[in-house]
């Protein structure tokens, strides 16, 4: 799981949006205030400086494969797209397009997103509201999953799904070399997440909301379908990005089970030029890949993060 | 109302019948998801259990192949006596390496997250925002992405790190550019002597250093902001400088907050797979493997399923010892408060 995920809520929400500092009694002085200055500038140069490097060589004019002299600034000495031109015409020696391999992993991540919440979230208002004999059991089930690695349960999936080969129509069908059935093994590991994700916000939903609705009229499946889900709206929203943006750059999985470059994904593609392999791969090719990978779903980031902090601003989340 | 009044006055003749299905109705909720669960998630690890007591290997793999013969406790005895056929291979030490790794990084996310976090909040500090967004970038970029781009900046000849580095040493120290031809990941002998480490753990190490520090720094600074204004105060008042309030109210203050995500830290960084997978690949001769890299390298390299399996088993109960050990840790400072 990537990192964001386990920042509370209410911090994200500070961070963002209480940047202005409270004008306070006491400022700094000047020495204190140049010095940290200065640290802070370094750091963020640190911080910079590897993305600076990455979106500089994907616009490097030269077409040369290594880039001889340090170059930060992306307008230095002219702009080039040709880099972003090659490796949407074919990243890699594979006969496959850029087009093909995003629609691979696009595909690929909104079928493991969408089936993690659509069948996480009964379980995790289950889990959540209802109390039932077992349930503790079956809670420590589910964390007991949330805690391995992915990589960890890969051997009995790889040998799992490699069983399962049909004949489609004449044409053979192995469910271990194909997107289904790497979208099946990495459901495995992401479902438990969502259902725990999930759970923790339907916490925070006050009971009482329901317990009006039931007042109304409402059975309690209908206060649930009614009441809760529609409430719920930005978890689900943030746990399908959540699960999106893991698949999205998912590799050990899709790397181990496809062996057909038609199912290829982006993540194997940009293996592909940096492994062994790569010596001949320019590195404007791979800082270009590098951009494309990574734009969207930093993009889609910032926008789930904006409109979750709206859906917040109603119900308030546990920090 | 006259539901309301049906719900407030419940007929005593139906009970039994409805008392049944609502009983029955937790678990319809919960079908859905441990029936898929139940098929890709659990079958498995049960299945993996007994493919690790077989020598399940690429001759089992065939549809109709013969089933894999039962080889009891030796895939298990083989990965602890470093029998596995693979060079280099040490159990023992790539544990402690991957302990080490863990620890080394969390101590110092946590330690720089806290340092940078107090420096950002202080007060009438200037461009707070800017920095704000900067720093935010290492969490939103895809950490695997990451791995990629700092692998390409540590090449010897061509890459970011050594080019800067001589960059810096010609202004400051008018070194020569062959100074820095630093060969950052299959450099052999150990860059410090008398410690075990090759160059290619400092790499790793600044790599993950940069990627891990802004999460510590946003936990830290909400710590930092919920802590009241007055305790300050107070402490001025009878006379506390500034690195006794820090040692004095913020550290314990902000400690309840730091510990479940240095916790989190903990877990992560153990399984950390993508950024050693990519950047050092475990090199050179496998002194910076972890137990995942390793796991992944019989799965995908050496095609050993029944060997992989039992590697998987340890690498559960490893992960169990530390869950369980971090929890209590985490139990121990949750009741700590003002």
């Amino acid at each position: 799981m990537s990192s964001v995920t386990k920042i509370p809520l209410s911090t994200r929400i500070r961070w963002v949006f209480q940047s202005r500092s409270s004008t306070g009694e006491r400022g700094m002085t000047l020495g204190a205030q140049l010095l940290s200055q200065l640290l802070l500038l370094v750091v963020a140069a640190t911080v910079l400086y590897p993305i600076l490097w990455v979106v500089s060589m994907s616009f490097d004019p030269r077409d040369i494969s290594r880039p001889t002299v340090l170059r930060l600034n992306p307008f230095q000495g002219g702009l080039s797209l040709k880099a972003y031109a090659d490796v949407i015409k074919k990243p890699t020696a594979n006969p496959v397009s850029l087009g093909q391999l995003m629609f691979n992993s696009f595909r690929l991540a909104t079928l493991t997103g969408i089936a993690s919440i659509i069948v996480g979230v009964f379980a995790a208002y289950a889990f959540s509201r209802l109390r039932f004999v077992g349930r503790r059991v079956l809670m420590i089930a589910v964390l007991t999953v949330l805690m391995l690695p992915s990589i960890a349960t890969l051997p009995a999936l790889f040998v799992l799904l490699n069983k399962i080969q049909i004949s489609i129509g004449g044409t053979p069908f192995n469910l271990r070399n194909s997107l289904l059935g790497v979208g099946l093994a990495i459901l495995s590991g992401s479902l438990p997440f969502a259902i725990w994700n999930m759970k923790g916000y339907l916490d925070t939903i006050p009971k009482e909301l329901e317990e009006a609705a039931m007042i109304d009229g409402c059975t309690p499946n209908a206060a649930f379908l009614r009441v809760t889900l529609p409430l719920s709206t930005p978890v689900l929203a943030v746990t399908f990005f959540l699960g999106f943006m893991s698949t999205w750059t998912e590799f050990a999985t899709s790397w181990l089970f496809l062996t057909n470059a038609k199912s290829f994904t982006l993540m194997m593609a940009l293996y592909n030029m940096v492994g062994q392999y790569s010596n001949t791969t320019p590195w404007s090719h791979f800082a270009a890949m590098s951009v494309l990978i990574a734009l969207p779903v930093t993009i889609i980031y910032l926008f789930v993060q904006r409109w979750f902090v709206g859906g917040l601003a109603i119900g308030g989340v546990k920090g | 109302m006259a539901t309301l009044d049906k719900s407030l006055s419940p007929q005593r003749v139906e009970q039994p019948k409805k008392h049944f299905w609502r009983w029955l109705n937790p678990y319809v909720y919960l079908i859905p998801a441990f029936l898929v669960m139940g098929v890709i998630t659990y079958y498995p690890m049960i299945y993996q259990v007994w493919m690790s007591f077989t020598d399940y290997g690429i001759k089992n793999l065939r549809v109709n192949s013969q089933a894999p013969n039962f080889v009891g406790l030796s895939n298990y005895i083989n990965i602890l006596t470093n029998n596995l056929g693979l060079s280099y291979y040490n159990f023992w030490h790539m544990l402690s390496f991957n302990l080490f790794w863990t620890f080394s990084n969390v101590i110092i996310h946590v330690a720089l997250g806290i340092l940078i976090a107090v420096i950002l909040n202080r007060q009438g500090l200037w461009f707070k925002g800017i920095y704000r967004a900067i720093y935010i970038l290492p969490i939103v970029l895809p950490q695997i992405i990451v791995a990629n781009i700092f692998r390409n900046m540590f090449d010897p000849d061509y890459g970011a790190i050594n080019q800067g580095l001589a960059v810096l040493g010609k202004i400051f120290f008018s070194l020569g550019p062959n100074v820095f031809q630093i060969h950052w990941i299959d450099q052999i002998n150990y860059p410090i002597s008398g410690l075990p480490l090759t160059l290619s753990y400092f790499a790793l190490l600044i790599t993950n250093v940069w990627l891990g520090w802004p999460f510590m720094t946003i936990v830290a600074s909400g710590a930092l902001q919920s802590i009241p204004k007055d305790l300050y105060e107070a402490a001025r008042m009878d006379g506390a400088n500034e690195i006794q309030q820090f040692w004095r109210i913020t550290l314990p203050l902000i400690r309840p907050a730091m510990v479940p995500a240095a916790v989190y830290g903990t877990v992560m960084t153990f399984n950390l797979f993508s950024l050693i997978y990519f950047l050092s690949g475990g090199g050179p001769l496998r002194q910076t493997e972890i137990l995942i890299t390793t796991a992944y390298r019989l799965i995908n390299e050496q095609r050993l399923y029944g060997v992989a399996a039992a590697f998987c088993v340890y690498i559960f109960f490893i992960l169990l010892v530390i869950t369980l050990l971090l929890n209590s840790l985490t139990r121990a400072t949750e009741s700590y408060d003002v």
